[in-house]
């Protein structure tokens, strides 16, 4: 049992906890993910290792409800326990000293692309880090990117914060203004993925997207998170979930994501009518 | 005393086939008493050295002895018979191929039917296991040396009780939340009922054996981390990983591994969605490309969690397919439909790529392969459409490459498979495999004698220390 020992709510239906995890804290790296299981009846879900603390043996997770397992967990407490949770898995992100790095993260893509500019910046990487969000209300994570980039660029769909557009404008812009980038990493939405990598394809920068299948065991055993990359069958939880984005066939994985659609209203609609 | 012979098997009541395919309970309910005695009493106890049923079964269970156990109604004698070699009848006697082994060559094939060794071995520890009966386990005091056991499957809680009663500290690492392998993610319950594993899990930990389950060897803790801690390593981490054909469509959704459809269902209980998390999608028709116990278990599944009609596509002919006898004969009574000398060669989604189509092309057989079957060969012009909303690859699979990914010093063959020489040993000093880790897909009596054969290696290594120079590879 992973004991939740602490918790905050960061924007609506946005959460973060911190979970006793003493084993997956020793060997995190960035761009690593957890799949955890609530309880005996629960689905197996994967979350990415927002921070890690091996003094005591902690880690960081932030999550946006969008149905049954992900509310369920909103609904945690401090001292209520989860009752699995296996990681690191993936492989993490590679970092090198590229020069200057740019780190593109939507929505709830942002405790990723934290990790991962954290990581980049450590590896003596002049980082600018783009992060969009739907709306003001929806910005999380500002001071903590703020601490770890040399540029912070934000953005919100509706100007409601700082300015309008999307992260693809505040990249397509910076690009063209001359700034310097010789890699692009992304993480959020998959048709913002797409779109950061349609640009930078352009440009020819080196450029990886963390993937988000659907995943089951997140070992390799399932082939669920199966995904097209260069026209090769790869596995996220084993061969990613990073690849190279120009060679990513985004709208299969798309696609994918809706395979359980039904299912998924199903679940939420009888957990809402059940705590409610 | 000349015995009058009984030809015939008294036969195993199983449950209906039109009942059945609405439940996961079991489908052979297995001998009572009496049926089991009477059985029993058809074997004509061919002596030891001789006996061909000793020889055909991989672990070399001494089948007349326990049978004459059974005979005597001494049921701890008989289960203590078995467990000289083999510590899993409950799950052997339900799950091996004895149509191949054991059973393949008994004398009483000569006079009429075989004995029905399986379900006696099956009868034997189920009795033994509800009437509380435990076979006299002793368990040599501890000799302060540690085995860690990487995989919970059969030749990891093989490795680890033998192990264990050597008198080791024994620590098994699973990454999955549940120890069993493939006996809990991938056989089904109404195959492989889940309760028997896990009375063979809380006997490994009643005699000591330490289960770290949500552990991955290679992520959550190096191998070269266990290397440092434990005085020896034992891989048992199967050949875990699906293959797919990467044909036109491949990824449409409504199309799975086997080993997810399986799990999903097994493991994550998706048959009682939504009192469990985990959903499946349910259409009319699926069809399974693939003709070995996996597809067999694909196929009776999906009946069950209500697919209308089931289709075992198979790209060979019936006599070709690798299934156990009893799991085909199963299928067919439960209404999956076969279909031989077929090979998909696309699959068709709508719009939004939900699959509705496998497009197959007829096959002939040619010349024999390596492998000595004749190989399936298209015949040009034959392709026509079969509709599906559904399915599900069990052409086989690979050994998971999760823990050796970044350890270049543990070598593998060209099938992904760990070198290992005839103890075990891999190309690490200390490291020992075993199961379908060394032997491909293989089954999991060969799995259980791997375990043995290994713990006995890795207890002479732990005493001597000894270690060959070279590792000379072993075929499977
Ligand atoms: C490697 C990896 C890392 C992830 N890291 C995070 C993270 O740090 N924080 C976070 O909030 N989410 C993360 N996700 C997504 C998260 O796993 C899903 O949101 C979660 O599984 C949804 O479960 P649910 O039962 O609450 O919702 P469901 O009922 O399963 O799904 C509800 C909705 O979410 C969508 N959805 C389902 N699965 C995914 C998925 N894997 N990715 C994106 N959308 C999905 C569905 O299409 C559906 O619309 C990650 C996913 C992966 C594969
Ligand atoms: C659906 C299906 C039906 C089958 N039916 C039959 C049958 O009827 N009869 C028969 O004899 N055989 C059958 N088999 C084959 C049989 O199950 C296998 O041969 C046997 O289970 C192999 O045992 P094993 O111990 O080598 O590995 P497995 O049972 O595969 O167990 C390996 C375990 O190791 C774990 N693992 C892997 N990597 C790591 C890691 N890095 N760290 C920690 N843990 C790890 C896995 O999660 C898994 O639990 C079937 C197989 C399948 C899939
Ligand atoms: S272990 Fe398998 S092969 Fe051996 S006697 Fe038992 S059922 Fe037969
Ligand atoms: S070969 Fe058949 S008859 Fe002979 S001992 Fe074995 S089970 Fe009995
Ligand atoms: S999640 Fe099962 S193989 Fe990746």
């Amino acid at each position: 049992m992973f004991e939740i020992v602490d918790k905050k709510v960061l924007a609506p239906n946005i959460k973060w906890i911190r979970v006793k995890a003493p084993l997956v804290a020793k060997s995190a790296r960035a761009g690593q993910f957890i799949v955890l299981r609530l309880h005996e009846k629960g689905e197996r879900i994967p979350l990415t290792l927002f921070k890690w603390h091996k003094e005591d043996g902690t880690i960081e997770l932030v999550f946006q409800e969008v149905g049954k397992t992900t509310y369920e967990l909103g609904s945690y407490e401090p001292g209520d326990k989860i009752m699995d949770i296996v990681g690191p898995l993936g492989k993490p992100t590679h970092i090198e000293n590229y020069g200057t790095a740019i780190v593109v993260s939507g929505g709830v893509g942002a405790p990723i692309g934290y990790a991962v500019t954290r990581a980049l910046k450590e590896a003596g990487n002049h980082v600018v880090s783009i992060i969009g969000f739907r709306n003001k209300q929806y910005v999380i994570l500002e001071d903590e990117f703020r601490k770890v980039s040399d540029e912070l660029l934000i953005t919100t769909d509706d100007g409601s914060y700082v300015r309008k557009g999307f992260t693809t404008d505040v990249l397509k812009e910076y690009l063209a203004n001359g700034g310097k980038a010789d890699y692009v990493f992304t993480v959020g939405p998959v048709i913002m993925m797409k779109l950061i990598a349609d640009i930078t394809r352009k440009y020819g920068i080196k450029t990886d997207a963390s993937l988000n299948p659907i995943m089951v065991d997140g070992t390799g055993m399932c082939g669920a998170c199966r995904v097209t990359v260069g026209g090769e069958i790869k596995f996220a939880c084993v061969d990613g979930p990073d690849f190279d984005a120009h060679q990513v066939n985004f709208d299969e994985l798309l696609s994918r994501l809706t395979e359980y659609k039904e299912e998924e209203r199903i679940a939420l609609d009888r957990y809402v009518k059940g705590v409610h | 005393m000349a015995k009058p012979i009984k030809k015939k098997r008294i036969a195993v009541p199983e449950q209906d086939p039109k009942a059945r395919i609405h439940n996961f309970n079991e489908v052979a309910l297995g001998y009572t008493f009496e049926l089991a005695k009477e059985e029993a009493s058809r074997c004509l106890q061919c002596p030891y050295e001789y006996a061909p049923c000793i020889k055909g079964c991989p672990v070399n269970v001494n089948i007349p002895g326990f049978i004459k156990k059974i005979l005597e109604e001494d049921i701890k004698g008989a289960l203590e018979v078995i467990h000289e070699t083999n510590s899993l009848p409950g799950i052997t006697g339900r799950v091996c191929p004895q149509e191949q082994q054991c059973e393949m060559n008994c004398v009483m094939g000569k006079l009429g039917d075989k004995i029905n060794i399986g379900k006696l071995e099956r009868f034997v520890a189920d009795y033994a296991r509800e009437h509380g009966i435990m076979a006299e386990t002793k368990i040599a005091p501890k000799n302060g040396k540690k085995v860690a056991i990487v995989g919970s499957g059969p030749s990891g809680l093989t490795a680890a009780a033998d192990l264990i009663k050597m008198g080791y500290d024994v620590t098994v690492y699973e990454a999955l939340h549940e120890p069993g392998g493939v006996l809990i993610y991938g056989i089904p319950e109404f195959r492989l009922p889940k309760d028997i594993v896990h009375y063979e899990v809380k006997f490994l930990k009643m005699i000591g054996a330490k289960i770290e389950t949500n552990v991955v060897i290679g992520k959550t803790i190096t191998l070269q981390e266990l290397i440092d801690e434990y005085d020896a390593v034992f891989l048992g981490t199967g050949a875990g990983t699906p293959k797919f054909l990467n044909l036109p469509g491949v990824n449409c959704k409504g199309i799975y591994s086997a080993n997810e459809f399986l799990t999903r269902i097994n493991l994550m209980k998706a048959y009682k969605f939504p009192e469990y998390d985990t959903p499946i999608k349910v259409g009319k028709r699926l069809a399974v490309i693939g003709a070995g116990n996996v597809a067999m278990d694909a196929a009776r599944s999906a009946l069950r969690v209500g697919f209308e009609e089931v289709y075992i596509l198979y790209r060979r002919t019936r006599e070709y397919m690798t299934a156990r006898e009893e799991e085909i004969h199963h299928a067919e009574e439960e209404g999956v439909k076969f279909m031989f000398l077929v090979s998909p060669v696309e699959f068709i989604g709508d719009e939004n790529c939900n699959l509705k189509v496998v497009k197959l092309i007829m096959n002939k057989l040619g010349e024999p392969d390596s492998s000595g079957r004749r190989r399936p060969e298209p015949i040009p012009g034959t392709e026509f459409a079969l509709e599906v909303d559904a399915v599900v690859f069990a052409i086989g699979q690979r050994p998971n490459k999760i823990l050796y990914q970044e350890v270049p010093e543990l070598k593998t063959t060209k099938w992904g498979t760990l070198v290992v020489d005839e103890k075990y040993r891999t190309t690490m000093r200390g490291v020992f495999a075993g199961g379908d880790a060394v032997r491909g897909e293989a089954t999991v009596v060969l799995a259980m004698g791997d375990g043995k054969r290994a713990a006995k290696a890795i207890d002479e290594y732990i005493r001597t220390g000894e270690w060959p120079e070279e590792i000379k590879p072993k075929t499977f």
